[in-house]
């Protein structure tokens, strides 16, 4: 891990590590998790071909299920924790946990969409004649908006933050700001979830 | 915050800004579409919400291009990665558009939105990296 000092004057200077304590090397995209990703987008191409409602609907609500408990998760657990944590003790958590998330989330989020949109289309609940039409509008706008926010801020603060890290000598005033846009907007998203369990709740109940 | 970083700041166009900007555009075009299925609907708002979001983009890249010393490099090297991932969710995309039978011009307008969103987000993360490359 790298050695980070502080200054006299309060400001934090990332050292060369000494010997014996690394900071942990890292993919920024973990190889590793490839191989999931595909078999996973091709259950989803797979289900979206044969549309029945199953595997459609095992996509869209466990897809959902993850991205909601993650951005919620994220957001309100372990946002204001990694905030408290030390820097070295951020550094290294961050290490661990965003390049996971760089997987993670376009593949649950692209799955829960595209099954959900495929899974509407079956079932005739994104026709205009469809009574609670309104409610599905209502989610389209919310989608849109955290699709906004992840893909305009989160994501690139996620891959920022992890390209810095990797660098012999990262910046902590860097690793810190896009830090805090990483679960400033991971919060956001977790408050839109909100809006989301309201209206998928309300959608299910009919 | 380092005086580096304020003079970059100050240097460095509003891409993110502008870039979250021409997303929410498309998105709007795709909300516009999609609320009206299956009735045939005016293309004229989606058409105008895209060429605007076009618009943005390219004005993007050009605002961009004349940064001086700009770390190009780095942009490309992480652009280009993040382009063949979100190609490959914008696909995704188009294909269950084609497997719903979805054509005409719907599908022309949902399409080009699609190559916009595909190279916007791209250009948003490598500008994020860029923004803090050394040297």
């Amino acid at each position: 891990m790298a050695d980070v000092a502080i200054s006299p004057a309060g400001g934090a200077v990332v050292d060369a590590p000494p010997a014996g304590s690394e900071r942990p090397d890292f993919q920024i995209v973990p190889r590793a998790g490839l191989p999931i990703v595909a078999v996973v987008l091709g259950l989803l191409i797979a289900g979206i071909a044969v549309n029945t409602a199953w595997p459609l609907q095992f996509l869209h609500v466990v897809g959902g299920a993850a991205w909601t408990v993650i951005d919620l998760f994220l957001g309100f657990v372990l946002g204001p924790i990694i905030g408290r944590l030390s820097i070295p003790a951020r550094v290294e958590f961050t290490t661990r946990l965003m390049p996971k998330m760089v997987l993670i989330m376009p593949t649950v989020v692209t799955v829960t969409l595209a099954a959900g949109w495929q899974l509407g289309t079956k079932l005739g609940t994104v026709q205009t004649s469809y009574y609670l039409h309104g409610w599905v509008v209502a989610s389209y706008i919310v989608v849109g908006v955290m699709a906004v926010i992840a893909l305009g801020l989160l994501e690139p603060a996620n891959i920022a933050v992890l390209v810095e890290l990797k660098k012999p000598r990262p910046r902590p005033e860097v690793v810190e700001r896009l830090m805090k846009r990483f679960i400033y907007t991971a919060g956001a998203t977790g408050l839109m979830q909100i809006a989301t369990f309201v209206i998928m709740t309300r959608l299910t109940a009919g | 915050m380092s005086s580096r970083d304020r003079a970059a700041d100050v240097r460095l166009p509003p891409v993110t800004q502008v870039g979250m900007f021409s997303l929410a555009l498309i998105v709007a075009a795709g909300i516009y579409l999609s609320a009206h299925l299956p009735k045939h609907v005016s293309l004229a708002p989606a058409i105008v919400l895209l060429s605007a979001s076009a618009l943005l983009l390219a004005g993007n890249l050009a605002t961009l291009a004349r940064v001086p010393g700009f770390a190009w490099r780095r942009f490309f090297e992480i652009a280009r990665w993040a382009l063949l991932a979100y190609s490959i969710i914008a696909g995704m995309i188009e294909y269950a558009f084609v497997r719903n039978h979805l054509s005409g011009g719907p599908l022309v307008v949902l399409t080009l939105a699609l190559v916009v969103f595909a190279v916007h987000v791209p250009v948003l993360i490598g500008f994020t990296v860029a923004r803090y490359a050394d040297g």
